[in-house]
């Protein structure tokens, strides 16, 4: 049997997040009542024309630079004609021949540590279509018209990706990127970023490309992998049985994790795209290019290679505090609250964003940026524990209670009197007690069975509700056990 | 009426004249006028109010207080059905004012109705009209050209002074001409498209009909300038084209265009042009002869594109928002299909399916494509004309005014109507219609045509002809 490649490359809708749509003026808001967001233009009353939203245009600029690609001083708006009862125009407005980005690159990480190169083909300004509910009314499709019209970049990658896990490590970057650029919210379910997928294999990777299938209107990074990984093994499964690909449009069953045909190519429309005449060519002056680039963001890739370099943070913690705009941040102004990037305490800042901070979000299904724990009073806490006041294990309570609303570390320490006990005199008691409770262990020790050793400092710590300063502590033991 | 318009305004203003007079007149007219067809929807109630709201405050009113008008009816109106002269929109109601409708209000101006036109501005003898061929005041067994036929036969017939229209590839002036009225279509960009129901979005340009190059100037000023709701439209100045109106032609040299006088011409229309140039040369025009071979290719190119954006803009016609919709559909494919079937006239139908074939995948290069280049080189063409004169003239028309049915099972010999005129709109430029005598009793019309927004400069030299000549006095039987 040959080793088969899979070649995938991707379409992403990136819905921008924009105020009002990109030629008519109405507004963008997610979820309001249907069509209650619908201007002339959206409606496409006769006589009506689009205006470009200027702010939708910066946004793809933004795009476009960020991934490095070639921003078209001139560019061009499209038609793309078909018939759809949610396409009120009868054809949507795209860019085509002159879109206004071209080339570009994105680093995607796979799981496994591993770096791919996604080259991109190009990213077009182009207009949401509105929905078609087909379940509200019985016997009845009804239209929403709330969406139509809402700026879209289409990012168009090159089939540069080869295995299921590459096409979802592809899409979570290019999604981190956009919304670190704050250009797209990023939410998945709202439709706010979706992805086709082109899939076809190879027998090898000097072969020439196999028939594609596109898989349509994947929402979630789960999606993308499970239904490519589906694709991939049906097609093998196909060929392998000596029968062709055929060209198609196929849907992703997410309750079956399968895809299935949904149209084929004879069925695909011939869209007519030709130059929109209602709107003469974008064109960008080279100093509004300049202010975009002047004001774009350290991005993602860049700041995850400094804190590695400058931080020394590990592979796993760089990505964890880049991966996405509002942690980075997080983590940005907790060590500027600590007195700057140090290596030493940028791991610690690290682990508190990693550990007890992710896990209370998760808990509390809260962004990072309306943590009750903020960066200041993580930085507090930081503080208490780095003198010594606390231990980490204290630390995590405290945590807890900050995030409950008690106050900042060094008030909850006072008022909870959790401070360390430091104090030789008290802290021998509480040993010679334990001692004195437990001499079997004490004889294993004094044996040689030096193991037993941290058995008795969890005994103390219980005792001390973890309070017992552990220098301190070690050195009592060793001297009364020695 | 022998003052222009805006002394008229000024009479209202100072409250010697009353605007409702003015509007009760003009409907009376309208009324007498009806054998015309030429209006699809007379609107008694809103321009008496409109006219009593002027009267109440004249003072107050602007440059057009009080002057009666129709539009054709490709503008949209606020409340006030607007047809396209299709059944496909037999009962559409706009919400909101195209801005030429909202311009011309504001300057005081009545609106009295809509005037027919062919359907969605497709044609060029108002034949196409769902409600029937409008006629020629002159000769009511005559066309009165199109597509803006219902604008200029009310305006030759006196019902109003002035009207608007619109210009894709001679639909203002062909019908200026071959009603004896002037007619002036703006440079493109010159006049706000917003509200203006779309044909060739890339050609289209409204424009205005009247009895004057006066009158035009006065109806030009009030609609010209830039509109932010239409992104062609242009931000340059709006020249005083009243001011213009006196600068006469002295000195100007005059290009007559070869092609313009060519095979199909009639020799009657193009000896009569020849007699209206002479009376500028009169004046102090220079004549020079000149020649663009590329316009031999307008029509073909206007007739891959024109088409092409037809068949995208007339998409949105599909039954699910507004407008007609065939009866219990079986699915959605049977809606789509019996709506454009059932709504749109032969010659849509027509111009869509051409517009549609020339998209094609296969054929997009050969046709559209192709059709691009060459509006590209006419333009060319017209630019190194314009280098050397300041005004382009031939006849509006290859003949004077057709009988009702005679080109309508000839659909290539009816797009030859437009010979003279469809070149001037691919190359975006301004053009004016001008009166220059009759043949067999039928009016000729004058075409000059400028560089872009030189509109200033067709209105002198329409003023000019105008002082050496009375055909734009003359007015048809039974409309005096």
């Amino acid at each position: 049997m040959s080793a088969w490649q899979a070649v995938i490359g991707l379409e992403l809708h990136v819905q921008l997040a924009t105020r009002r749509k990109l030629f008519s003026g109405a507004a963008t808001a997610y979820g309001a009542e249907p069509n209650a967001q619908v201007g002339l233009v959206d409606a496409a009353l006769p006589g009506t024309l689009p205006v470009p939203n200027a702010e939708a245009v910066r946004m793809a600029v933004r795009f476009g630079l960020a991934v490095g690609g070639r921003v078209a001083r001139r560019s061009e708006f499209a038609r793309k004609n078909y018939f759809y009862p949610d396409l009120p125009k009868g054809y949507q407005i795209s860019q085509y021949e002159h879109p206004i980005v071209a080339g570009g690159e994105v680093r995607a990480r796979l799981d496994d540590g591993r770096d791919v190169r996604v080259a991109l083909v190009r990213a077009h300004l182009e207009e949401d279509a509105g929905k078609s509910l087909h379940d509200a009314f019985h016997g009845a499709t009804a239209i929403d018209l709330n969406r139509a019209g809402t700026p879209l970049i289409e990012v168009v990658t090159t089939p540069c990706l080869h295995s299921a896990a590459e096409a979802a490590a592809a899409m979570r970057a290019i999604h981190r990127l956009v919304t670190w650029l704050g250009i797209c919210d990023g939410n998945l379910q709202e439709g706010s970023f979706r992805c086709d997928a082109n899939v076809s294999v190879r027998p090898g990777p000097d072969a020439p490309l196999g028939t594609r299938c596109e898989i349509k209107n994947l929402n979630s990074f789960r999606f993308v992998e499970k239904a490519v990984e589906y694709e991939i093994e049906r097609q093998i499964r196909e060929l392998e049985a000596g029968r062709p690909i055929r060209q198609e449009t196929r849907l992703y069953d997410e309750t079956r994790h399968q895809t299935r045909a949904l149209r084929g190519k004879e069925e695909a429309h011939d869209y007519r795209y030709f130059p929109d005449p209602d709107l003469p060519p974008l064109v960008l002056a080279e100093a509004e290019i300049d202010a975009i680039a002047a004001a774009l963001p350290e991005l993602p890739d860049a700041r995850r290679d400094r804190y590695q370099r400058e931080l020394g943070l590990s592979d796993y913690d760089a990505d964890l505090v880049t991966a996405d705009r509002s942690t980075s941040e997080y983590f940005e102004a907790t060590l500027a609250a600590l007195g700057g990037p140090e290596p030493k305490r940028a791991k610690t800042v690290a682990n508190w964003i990693a550990g007890e901070l992710a896990a209370a979000l998760n808990a509390a299904q809260r962004p990072i940026a309306e943590s009750p724990v903020g960066p200041e009073a993580l930085a507090g806490l930081i503080r208490e524990i780095e003198a010594g006041r606390i231990s980490q294990k204290v630390g995590k309570d405290v945590f807890a209670a900050i995030w409950a609303g008690e106050g900042d570390a060094a008030t909850i320490i006072a008022a909870r009197g959790l401070s360390v006990i430091r104090d030789d005199a008290a802290l021998a008691a509480q040993v010679d007690a334990i001692l004195a409770a437990n001499p079997k262990p004490v004889a294993q020790y004094r044996a040689g069975d030096t193991r037993v050793l941290g058995w008795f400092v969890g005994q103390v710590m219980r005792a001390t509700r973890g309070q017992a300063d552990p220098a301190t502590l070690d050195r009592l033991l060793r001297e009364r056990l020695g | 009426m022998s003052i222009d318009i805006a002394a008229l305004a000024a009479r209202v203003r100072d409250g010697t004249v009353r605007a409702r007079d003015l509007a009760e007149e003009a409907l009376a007219r309208a009324e007498a006028a009806r054998s015309l067809n030429a209006l699809v929807t007379l609107d008694a109630d809103g321009a008496r109010g409109a006219a009593d709201a002027i009267d109440a405050a004249p003072a107050r009113a602007g440059a057009l207080a009080g002057i009666p008008l129709v539009h054709k009816d490709l503008f949209s109106t606020r409340g006030l059905r607007t047809t396209a002269s299709s059944r496909m929109l037999a009962d559409y109601v706009p919400p909101f004012d195209a801005t030429v409708v909202e311009r011309l209000a504001a300057a005081g101006a009545v609106t009295i109705g809509k005037a027919s036109l062919d359907e969605f501005a497709m044609g060029s003898s108002n034949e196409t009209a769902d409600t029937g061929p409008v006629r020629n005041p002159w000769d009511p067994t005559c066309v009165p050209g199109g597509s803006s036929g219902g604008s200029a036969a009310l305006v030759a017939a006196g019902v109003v002074p002035v009207a608007t229209g619109t210009d894709t590839g001679g639909s203002v002036r062909q019908p200026a001409a071959f009603c004896g009225i002037t007619g002036l279509k703006p440079t493109y960009g010159r006049v706000s498209r917003f509200g203006m129901i779309a044909f060739a979005s890339s050609l289209d340009q409204a424009g205005v009909l009247a009895r004057s190059a006066a009158d035009c100037a006065h109806a030009l000023a009030a609609i010209a300038g830039h509109d932010p709701r239409d992104p062609t439209s242009h931000p340059c100045p709006v020249d005083d084209y009243v001011a213009a109106l006196g600068d006469g032609v002295a000195g100007r040299r005059i290009g007559v265009v070869r092609e313009w006088f060519g095979d199909g011409v009639d020799p009657a229309v193009a000896a009569q042009v020849r007699v209206a140039l002479e009376r500028l040369e009169a004046a102090g025009a220079k004549l020079i002869d000149v020649a663009l071979p590329t316009l031999d290719h307008a029509i073909p190119a206007y007739y891959v594109i024109a088409p092409a954006e037809a068949s995208s803009n007339l998409a949105r016609y599909d039954g699910v928002r507004y407008g007609h919709r065939a009866a219990d559909p079986a699915d959605l494919a049977d809606l789509y299909t019996r709506t454009r079937a059932e709504g749109f006239g032969a010659e849509v139908k027509r111009r869509i399916l051409l517009g549609t074939f020339v998209l094609s995948s296969g054929y997009y290069d050969a046709y559209y494509r192709q059709a691009q280049r060459v509006r590209r080189l006419i333009a060319d063409d017209f630019a190194r004309a314009f280098a050397d004169v300041d005004l382009l003239a031939g006849p509006t028309a290859p003949t004077v005014a057709f009988r009702i049915g005679e080109k309508t099972s000839d659909p290539l010999a009816m797009y030859a109507a437009d010979v003279n005129t469809v070149a001037v709109n691919l190359a975006g430029l301004p053009a004016i219609s001008v009166p220059a005598g009759f043949v067999d009793g039928l009016p000729v019309g004058l075409q000059l045509a400028a560089p872009a927004f030189a509109e200033g400069r067709l209105l002198a030299a329409a003023a000019a002809l105008e002082q050496r000549s009375d055909w734009h006095r003359a007015r048809p039987e039974g409309f005096r």
